[in-house]
């Protein structure tokens, strides 16, 4: 425990990273003024016939999917009862509750009146709308994601009474966030169900709300993996024995897990194609695109899991995370912007202004750096010695 | 101007008074025929000559800044537009490669009977009133722009370039203008009767005799009639529609039917859910419990059978 | 000529290739199963 106070204390300030990060702050801070003082058309690109950009296909969407660990950890330990992987919930718990914090963050910029997001729930209630039920369902998530976390904010805090009853609610918790999950990453799905004439028709099947649902569980998987991947290498100091000992079987239990539900998501693709009848389109140049997410992205790491699991090698399975990871991104990005507006000719396609990717950005790199502050201090890599109760 | 056949059908629906009040319209798995009464706008584009009077006229009807070129200046036509936050319809112009024949037509928002801005605003912003129209209500709008994604007519527009107070803006049929018994500014402006306000089942009757009557000059097809569950504006044209820029591919589904099947499987979901992840939680932990006990059971029976082989008691793990 | 006349149009154009599918699938799924939870220690 000393060793991780001292390696805190005693971390360089100028890092390359920490540089790097500072620029993004910088710039980041110029273009949100910029965006609330001239308006959305001046950073970005998106117009009447692209409404939606990667501000929603990569910060909302891709963000939403990736953020999935947490439900699915959680789930996994506390309903499935797998013990053996209890050192990877506070980490998946704590990169979901920072995900969906960071899509809320981005959606006051994507969203033309921010100040309007309550009025949903509390004036005027659209319930025709799938996006009412995304809405209502990633807020109350938002909270449960805050509660399981909070026990670690606590018990750095000191707060054990607290801390006590909060513990209580974990059960719960898990349960109400897997319904929550189920409902919200389906229904981002469910979005593009209304615009059948806009999606191609390779991606759009009225069993979006089933794809997406699907391969947020296999991203939840991946990330975790992923996750735990980049803090070994960074954050290792700052890991208890349990977490390392767990470090590796972690990557076995949730790789054979992401091969089952890769291969399973897979299938439902090609049944979604046979029971649409849409072969054909799988000769075209959108086919060739989507064969390319298809099996580079599921059924490539589908394979690369399985290998890993059997051949025992950690080393396949943590890349096979994140080519899933990447899959991932490019379905959510190709049912938002890439195959959408498919119709719209080759030059009034939309691609993202350099200042979008900037918010982006900037989005992330406070992700990252909150990440980091809490990862360093509050026991989330470790367990708290006074709270060993942590079941 | 005297008394046309379309100003007598203005007057005619327009004296027959108007309810007020609007209602959401919210097709869950029924199917929505329409208010009855309600009026729509019959667009016969083999009468438009692009002369862009009702481009002009909305533009003053609506207080709309004016813009760069004036509604005189027929050059604009050589380019596609689409409706703008300034710009509520727009006349196209179409020409055949082949024949070189010119077809004008004036685009804006169809108010369909089924709105499918109406069905995806998660803040109930649009609202399909019994008059006929779909009309937008700025106040709880939030920005979201899922109503663009959502028209298959691509109408609504955003002001992007508007930082504090951006909104939606569309068509609104001049609803002020037919609840006081007037014409829409457009159908009003026209001067050569391309379009004509009235109620909807009789502008389908009105299409339908001078297709009859003209074979040779229309597509024997209204469009509007069912195209996303029908439109409360109709139109007939000489030239084939995907020619002049309208999709045919849309179908005859309601947009809201696009989402129902979705938004119907959420209850179950809160209802099965709980029951299938406890079930799963007890039944695990229940098998957890047997596997301790019959660990303990297997380490008591080692310990007595290595205690009456007497050889070394084995520790407990 | 329209309808149904080879086994291919059977498949294509009345789904019925979705049955084949089916039970391929799940024939498959069972093999992955036992796939990943053999290893090379348990054969060693």
């Amino acid at each position: 425990m000393t060793d991780r106070i001292a390696a805190l204390k005693s971390r360089p300030l100028l890092t390359p990273f920490n540089i790097f990060a500072a620029i993004i702050l910088v710039i980041g801070a110029f273009l949100t003024f910029k965006r609330f003082t001239q308006g959305i058309g001046a950073v970005s690109n998106l117009t009447d016939t692209h409404p939606w950009g990667i501000w929603i296909g990569f910060d909302l969407l891709t963000g939403v999917a990736l953020a999935a660990g947490g439900y699915v950890t959680s789930a996994a330990v506390h309903i499935f009862g797998k013990k053996e992987y209890h050192s990877a919930i506070r980490p998946a718990i704590l990169t979901g509750f920072l995900g969906y914090s960071l899509v809320v963050f981005a959606l006051l910029y994507d969203v033309g009146r921010p100040w309007k997001l309550p009025y949903p729930f509390l004036v005027s209630q659209g319930v025709t709308s799938v996006m009412f039920e995304v809405g209502a369902c990633v807020m109350l998530y938002l909270t449960v994601l805050f509660l399981e976390f909070s026990p670690a904010a606590l018990e750095w805090l000191g707060l054990s009474k607290i801390r006590k009853t909060v513990v209580r609610l974990t059960m719960l918790l898990t349960i109400l966030g897997v319904i929550l999950s189920t409902l919200h990453q389906s229904s981002l799905g469910a979005l593009f169900l209304l615009a059948p004439s806009k999606l191609h028709p390779l991606w759009y099947s009225p069993y979006l709300p089933i794809f997406f649902f699907v391969s947020s569980i296999a991203a939840g998987l991946s990330m975790v993996i992923f996750e735990s991947t980049m803090a070994h290498k960074k954050f290792e100091i700052y890991m208890d024995d349990r977490h390392k000992q767990e470090y590796n079987p972690v990557a076995f239990g949730f790789g054979r897990a992401a091969a089952l539900v890769l291969a399973a998501y897979f299938a439902c693709k090609v049944f979604g194609i046979a029971l649409d009848n849409n072969w054909r389109f799988l000769f075209t140049g959108w086919g060739a695109w989507f064969l390319f997410e298809l099996s580079g992205f599921v059924l490539l790491p589908c394979f690369m899991y399985s290998i890993g699991v059997r051949d025992r090698n950690p080393k396949v399975i943590r890349a096979a995370s994140v080519i899933t990871v990447l899959g991932i991104m490019l379905n959510r990005l190709n049912v938002s912007v890439i195959a959408f507006n498919y119709h719209v000719p080759a030059d009034e396609r939309y691609f993202p202004s350099i200042m979008e990717i900037g918010i982006t950005l900037f989005i992330i790199t406070i992700g990252i750096l909150v990440y980091r502050f809490i990862v360093t201090r509050m026991p989330v890599l470790y367990k708290h010695p006074d709270y060993e109760d942590v079941h | 101007m005297g008394i046309t056949r379309r100003s007598f059908l203005g007057w005619l629906t327009g004296a027959a008074g108007v309810a007020t009040g609007a209602k959401t319209v919210e097709a869950a798995h029924g199917h929505f025929n329409g208010y009855p009464d309600s009026y729509a706008i019959l667009h016969d584009t083999t009468l438009c000559i692009g002369c862009r009077s009702c481009e002009a006229a909305c533009n003053t009807v609506n207080n709309l800044p004016k813009p760069e070129k004036s509604f005189k200046d027929l050059t604009v036509l050589d380019e596609k537009r689409r409706t703008t936050p300034h710009a509520f319809t727009v006349v196209n112009k179409y020409t055949d490669p082949h024949t070189g024949k010119i077809t004008y037509r004036k685009d804006q928002c169809n108010h369909c009977q089924e709105p499918a801005c109406a069905s995806a605003c998660f803040v109930g912003a649009f609202k399909k009133t019994p008059e006929g129209s779909v009309q937008y209500d700025a106040s709880v709008c939030v920005g979201c722009r899922y109503c663009q994604i959502a028209c298959p007519f691509n109408i609504p527009t955003f002001d992007f370039d508007d930082a504090f107070t951006p909104k939606i803006t569309k068509c609104t049929m001049c609803q002020p203008r037919i609840e006081k018994g007037q014409l829409p500014g457009c159908v009003e402006a026209c001067p050569m009767e391309a379009l004509t306000f009235g109620k909807r089942s009789d502008l389908v009757e009105i299409a339908r005799e001078r297709i009859r009557k003209y074979p040779q000059r229309y597509i024997d097809h209204i469009y509007g009639m069912d195209e996303m569950g029908g439109t409360n504006w109709l139109y007939i044209t000489e030239t084939p529609f995907e020619q002049v820029g309208m999709r045919t591919d849309l179908g005859v589904t309601p947009a809201p039917e696009f989402t129902s099947g979705a938004l119907s499987i959420v209850p179950m979901i809160i209802g099965l859910w709980p029951v299938l992840l406890g079930g799963l939680y007890v039944i695990n932990k229940r098998r957890d419990e047997i596997d301790e006990h019959e660990k303990e059971e297997a380490v008591k029976t080692a310990i007595e059978n290595a205690n009456n082989g007497g050889k070394e008691g084995r520790h407990d793990r | 000529m329209e309808g149904i006349h080879t086994l291919q149009e059977f498949m294509f154009q009345t789904k019925g290739i979705i049955y084949i599918l089916a039970v391929g699938y799940l024939l498959g799924f069972v093999w992955f199963w036992r796939f990943l939870k053999m290893d090379k220690k348990r054969e060693q």
